[in-house]
């Protein structure tokens, strides 16, 4: 992840023109797209050499310019005003930025050439923003919370519609404004476009203020799906206006509630068809994983537009969409594909959302808009203030009967006051028929001012007022997995005590469901081993060892030598845990086996404990030999990585963009480490390296070379061996375990190479070199394995109460490496 | 309410309720379901638990069913576990499961909350020494997992062990070499639990109304 802002920036820039070359409606009226041929001008004289062809690229040209300008704007608005940012929120300050460059535009043309349009809005700025929201949805949070969301979104925003309409109405009546050329259903389209709770202004002010989870889930759920209600809301009363007061009878009313029902309902249930239809996707795209990040956004667009194109709510589908296939697109997407949706998506949100707030400021420098009625805008300032709190004092007092952990009157005076309006209201107001409605630039003139009072002045109380009022704020917590577990414990503990009192409750319904899912959604959305690494708990612990070896590495790196590999050996310790907890049920006899083999001699296990703590602290110990190991080892490095052959195919080629590695390299490095280990196992067996013990013990029971336990005997018993286990892969005695070991592969103790290395007549000159306890596994870079985790190895060491801590450690890196692994079998050693 | 006949008094629940804070419905409720549990006994079994259809697919059942069960769980000082209980104790042991009522007073809630966690703290301290040390720790996460059928034994170890070092490496900071960790210790499993609202989400709904004939 690079650092700087800069770079994401630019690539948002490049995203976001990418993925729309069609941004053309924002450069507005200007641009009219010239005929290519006009630049053939007939009368040529000469060939020119070069010629001036702006009309030839102007729409893209401004649409790339523009979005240039908004990149660089929110730039200079993160990075220079970074202690004004503390105070305004971003978004507010976006639009004091496109104020300036509104002022500029009108300066220089004496008119706004430039305005956000509403197609431009609704088409190709919404969607990906929407998406965002959506497909980041914590999903059990919005779930469980689902029912409250939506009584404010559908309720709570009819409230609005209706009471700011008829409220302004009334006012209009007893002559307030003064003479309009308005009516009662052209105040209820007003009132239902600007009812809407507007989810990119919101996100951008509660992300800067960290409220509590419910909280903002219900504040960001609501403005989520109330943009929809508002939008099926608007078209029902923008349906009546064009039918004229007189005709609407109560047949009339009665088919625009039902066709609010259907647009809602239907948009929403489109968006889950198109989840399901990107879980499937998503779950054959085994082989082409380059282009599976694209379907995300290919898939979720779709949803927007068919919805759009049935005139269903497309703002719903595309919601639910995100929402439900979060889970099996993530699970089955591979962790770069992931990794790229993550990144991608909230580089095309930011930048649309950017974007957005820059026109919203720019839009308002235009005198044409501009209508002032004193009464109307103070009135509806005032009446969305007003019953925003109303609406949700009342759907919350309503909420809380039913609730058993009540929402405190605190938090809905943030809920209140977080009403803020955007974007979507001033698309709607600007979709509005200037025939049908008169007073179309006053509507407009007012929902800007709407959007900027609660944008800008809202946005900067904000966060005072979360501090005044000491709302509960999210606690943070460093305990990832802990919290994790404690409340996955929590919610069986929930569920069983339900049981026990043998009622059907919530946690009844909850794990009902889990269950189903588990059974039939699961299997059908889900590839087969997503399905089973898809333990949420795994996945986390996962994560802290990847981000842990990276500490670790990059700890190592600063250091600036290579001592740091060398406890990664270390972090071998305990091969047998390891191998036996992967396939303990697959070879469980092998193991009571192996651990007979132990009795009859020093208990491997015993002498195992005893050395570890001093080989995890390993990295301290052997820091001080650093400087003739590390020339060594860069030596072995330089002569014996295939860095010649390594093509950097990733920079050409558009499928694939791993390095190639061919096999032979990496079964060549592969046995080479272990020769090397062996070796280094041996010297320590002299009393050389006493962290190189535990390795050889692992080798010992693997080969059955415990029996005797005399070091000088074992040539001949390696020796003995070479008949046996060279020949065939699968010699008599090492038949078992060889098999077993290939499959492991990460454990990387393979016994057929043991002969070949005692045998110092023909020992090739690399082996010479490791004699010297060069015990650096170059194989372990060059597998790209990570390093396992030598932070949480050191300080566990201390906490070493029985026998087997650390080994676990080493168990997500297995199952890590061992993918890997299968992918090159056991070619034959005769290569060496 | 068919309980009332069966059960000594009405007094008695009275006395309960005081008790454990349930109404009377509640009580009643509890009761009716308490002797279809015990098939009409007048006290439960660890045996009687395992009917439970519900219950068997809940992975830490054992911890739950033993926390009915455990002494320290009843009052404060108790040891050790018992064979049977009685309905009082089964709604002592459920009454660490009520919601905070609406009026609360700081303290009150503060002292739901150290009970909630003290519950919790009992389940994984099995041996009531005080600490959650890392085998018992352990046992409970692999039972956590144990379900979910991809997460192996050794994986659940680590996990178990990751999360014994964060809790480590925020109770204690830094530690040399030689120094040990013993386990968690109530004090910071409060610590540890600081963030979660556990008196407002450690809870179930009692319901007034019977619903026992629907489960089994």
């Amino acid at each position: 992840m690079p650092s700087s802002p800069y770079l994401c920036l630019l690539r948002a820039v490049f995203l976001v023109c990418f993925v729309n070359p069609l941004i053309q409606g924002l450069s507005g009226n200007s641009v009219v797209v010239q005929d290519t041929r006009h630049r053939l001008e007939p009368n040529l004289t000469g060939l020119p050499i070069v010629t001036f062809e702006w009309h030839h690229v102007q729409t893209p040209y401004l649409v790339i310019v523009w979005v240039f300008v908004a990149a660089l704007a929110k730039l200079s608005v993160i990075e220079v005003t970074h202690h004004v940012s503390s105070v305004i929120p971003e978004s507010g300050l976006l639009i004091i930025v496109g104020f300036i460059l509104g002022g500029i535009v009108w300066g220089a043309d004496k008119a706004q050439t430039y305005k956000l349009l509403p197609t431009t809005f609704f088409f190709y700025l919404l969607p990906q923003i929407i998406l965002d929201a959506s497909y980041f949805m914590p999903n059990k949070l919005f779930f469980s919370n689902l029912g409250a969301i939506l009584i404010y979104a559908i309720f709570g925003t009819c409230w609005n519609a209706a009471t700011v309409g008829l409220s302004l109405w009334g006012c209009y009546e007893a002559g307030a404004m003064g003479n309009l050329d308005i009516g009662l259903l052209q105040f209820l389209l007003f009132g239902s476009l600007i009812a809407a709770v507007d989810p990119v202004a919101v996100i951008a002010v509660f992300e800067e203020v960290h409220v509590n989870e419910v909280l903002f889930i219900l504040v960001f759920g609501e403005s989520l799906l109330n943009d929809g209600v508002t939008v099926v809301l608007y078209n029902v009363f923008d349906a009546f206006v064009a039918l004229g007061g007189p005709r609407i009878d109560a047949a009339e009313i009665i088919k625009g509630i039902v066709s609010f029902v259907v647009v809602a309902f239907g948009g929403s249930f489109l968006g889950v068809v198109f989840a399901i239809l990107l879980s499937l996707l998503t779950k054959c795209t085994k082989h082409i994983q380059i282009i599976e990040a694209g379907f995300v956004f290919v898939v979720g667009y779709l949803a927007y537009l068919t919805a759009e194109m049935l005139s269903l709510s497309a703002i719903l589908s595309i919601t639910f969409c995100g929402v439900c296939c979060q889970k099996y697109v993530n699970a089955n997407m591979d962790e770069k594909s992931v990794t790229t949706v993550r990144h991608a998506m909230k580089v095309l949100a930011n930048g649309s959302e950017t974007m957005i707030f820059l026109f919203l400021g720019i839009t308002a420098i235009d005198k044409e808009i501009w209508v002032w009625n004193t009464g109307f805008i103070l009135l509806t300032l005032l009446f969305i203030f007003i019953y925003r709190i109303i609406g949700v004092f009342l759907f919350t007092w309503m909420l809380n009967k039913f609730r058993l952990v009540p929402i405190e009157v605190i938090d809905q005076v943030v809920m209140s006051y977080g009403g803020l309006r955007g974007a979507v209201a001033y698309g709607l107001a600007a979709m509005l028929d200037k025939d049908k409605i008169p007073e179309k630039n006053l509507m407009i003139s007012t929902t800007l001012i709407v959007v900027y009072f609660t944008v800008i002045l809202q946005g900067i109380t904000m966060k005072p007022l979360v501090q005044w009022l000491k709302v509960k704020r999210a606690a943070h917590s460093d305990l990832k997995l802990v919290e994790k577990l404690n409340n996955r414990a929590f919610d069986h503990i929930l569920a069983a005590v339900e049981d026990i009192c043998g009622r059907i409750g919530d946690n009844w319904w909850t794990r009902g469901w889990n269950r189903f899912e588990e059974k039939y959604i699961s299997r059908i959305l889900m590839k087969p081993k997503a399905r089973k690494n898809k333990d949420y708990l795994f996945s986390i612990f996962h994560k802290l060892n990847l981000e842990d070896a990276i500490n670790y590495v990059s700890e190592g790196e600063r250091q600036g030598s290579l001592a740091f590999i060398r406890s990664e050996e270390a972090a071998n310790i305990d091969f047998k845990k390891q191998f036996g907890s992967e396939f303990a049920d697959t070879m469980p006899d092998i193991m009571a086996d192996m651990s007979n083999y132990e009795l009859g001699n020093i208990s491997v296990t015993s002498i195992v404990k005893d050395t570890i703590p001093s080989v995890s602290l390993d990295i301290h110990v052997q820091d001080g030999k650093n400087a003739v190991e590390d020339t060594n080892a860069h030596h072995l490095l330089q002569q014996h990585l295939y860095r010649s052959r390594k093509n950097h195919r990733h920079k050409y080629s558009r499928s694939h963009f791993g390095i190639n590695q061919s096999e032979y390299e990496v079964q060549e490095i592969f046995q080479r480490t272990m020769r090397s280990r062996l070796e280094s196992f041996k010297s320590a067996k002299m009393g050389v390296n006493p962290a190189k013990k535990i390795t050889k013990h692992h080798k010992k029971e693997l080969n059955h070379q415990m029996s005797n336990g005399h070091p000088e005997d074992k040539g001949h018993l390696y020796g003995d061996e070479v008949d046996s286990a060279v020949g065939s892969e699968t010699g008599a005695v090492n038949n078992t375990y060889m098999r077993d070991t290939y499959t492991t592969g990460a454990g990387i103790e393979n016994p057929a190479f043991m002969p070949e290395v005692d045998s110092f007549t023909h020992s090739p000159p690399w082996l010479m070199e490791t004699e010297m306890d060069m015990s650096v596994a170059p194989s372990q870079r060059a597998q790209r394995r990570l390093p396992l985790t030598p932070n949480r190895l050191r300080r566990l060491a201390p906490m070493r109460i029985s026998n087997c801590s650390t080994d676990s450690f080493l168990m997500a890196d297995v199952s890590l490496s061992l993918e890997e692994h299968e992918e090159h079998p056991q070619g034959d050693h005769d290569e060496m | 309410m068919g309980s009332f006949q069966s059960f000594p008094d009405d007094h008695q629940y009275r006395t309960l309720s005081e008790k454990t804070g349930f109404s009377l419905k509640q009580i009643g409720i509890l009761h009716n379901r308490f002797k279809q549990l015990s098939q009409n006994e007048e006290t439960l079994r660890r045996d009687d638990f395992k009917t439970i259809q519900d219950l068997e697919s809940n992975p830490i059942r054992s911890q739950i069913i033993e926390a009915f069960f455990d002494r320290r769980n009843f009052k404060k000082d108790g040891v050790g576990s018992v064979e049977e209980i009685g309905f009082e104790e089964f709604l002592t042991v459920m009454s660490y499961f009520r919601a905070p009522t609406h009026h609360i007073t700081e303290e009150q809630r503060e002292e739901m909350r150290r009970a909630k966690l003290r519950f919790l703290f009992n389940m994984h301290d099995t041996d009531n020494d005080g600490t959650i040390t890392l085998d018992e720790y352990r046992h409970v996460v692999e039972e956590l997992l144990s379900r979910s059928g991809a997460v192996g034994r050794e994986t659940a170890k680590g996990i178990a062990d990751a999360a014994m070092l964060e809790v480590a490496n925020i109770s204690v900071g830094p530690m040399a070499p030689d120094e040990f960790y013993e386990g968690i210790t109530f004090e910071q499993f409060l610590k540890i639990l600081k963030g979660v609202e556990i008196e407002t989400s450690m809870h179930i709904r009692f319901l007034n109304m019977d619903t026992t004939a629907l489960c089994k």
